[in-house]
């Protein structure tokens, strides 16, 4: 009897039918994702925490509405979604909220940098905090459109389907923003492998 | 027909991801083997990846998971059936 051999219908019938306790195991393999997601949106630590109890606690209510065709995470991370948005029209009002990019008409240049004196990054290398740091900053200064796509694809690793859904958008609306928001921070970043990079040849494989 | 850097930039996020055809696949491969750039480029984007999917690079607030149980627990305590209080 152990708790790996529920599943997560299980799970959702089980706290719909009334042991709410559950609940909480329902949700822990979410917790994180949840939290990033309205942070994707707010940037900002505590009203990302707060939208990320708030989604929870709304997802907790409106679980017997939750359909058994659709994926629980894609689900959960449309109510985070919802939580973020509503967050950051009341911070922002009317205003500055249009500066973001909302649209993907603009021809900009999504040619990712070239690197002419650089091979493979060591594995260790990308150990380093300031690599991280660079990393955090940049994805946080991504247009909110591609910064959320991002979010939702390489860092909680929802796939294109998932993550059009939950964005409401069509999946090719997020290939194309993903593909940007990717060249863009191996733009930003290619300074900081530059200068981490001693060459050394057939470290990295190509396997992801 | 032989690709060039351009049209392989096109393509890397997809290429990344598994989901350009067999044919495409097979000239970007066919490129990137005497291509360094491209390889480098590649291999930057792919590095990127993997950094951003490590817990470590975007973290939690301390405590976080502590407290989102704390008030889920209230919240379940207080929708709890009223049966319970006879």
């Amino acid at each position: 009897m152990q708790t790996r051999s529920i599943s997560e219908a299980e799970l959702i019938a089980r706290i719909v039918a009334g042991e709410r306790d559950l609940f909480h195991e329902l949700i822990r393999p979410y917790e994180r994702m949840v939290y990033l997601t309205v942070f994707s949106i707010v940037r900002n630590e505590t009203e990302a925490e707060d939208g990320a109890q708030e989604a929870v606690i709304n997802a907790y209510r409106h679980l017997s509405s939750f359909r058994a065709e659709a994926k629980f995470s894609t689900w959960l991370t449309t109510i985070a979604i919802n939580e973020g948005r509503k967050r950051l029209r009341k911070a922002k009002g009317a205003a500055e909220d249009s500066i973001e990019a909302e649209t993907d008409e603009k021809e900009g240049d999504y040619t990712p940098a070239p690197l002419t004196d650089w091979r493979e990054i060591p594995l260790e290398a990308l150990e380093r905090k300031e690599l991280r740091e660079a990393l955090r900053k940049a994805v946080a200064e991504l247009p909110a459109i591609y910064r959320q796509v991002f979010t939702l694809r390489d860092l909680e690793e929802l796939n294109i389907e998932e993550t059009a859904q939950a964005l409401g958008v069509n999946p090719g609306t997020v290939k194309v923003r993903l593909h940007r928001a990717r060249i863009i921070l191996q733009k930003k970043l290619v300074p900081f492998l530059k200068t981490i990079a001693p060459a050394r040849k057939g470290w990295f494989g190509r396997a992801l | 027909m032989k690709l060039d850097c351009k049209h392989v930039w096109e393509h890397i996020s997809e290429y990344i991801d598994g989901s350009v055809d067999v044919q495409l696949r097979e000239e970007i491969e066919r490129h990137l083997e005497h291509c360094e750039i491209c390889s480098a480029i590649l291999d930057s984007t792919r590095n990127i990846l993997i950094l951003t999917a490590d817990d470590r690079t975007f973290e939690l607030p301390v405590g976080y998971s502590e407290r989102l149980h704390e008030r889920l627990a209230r919240e379940i305590e207080g929708s709890e059936p009223d049966l319970k209080k006879k």
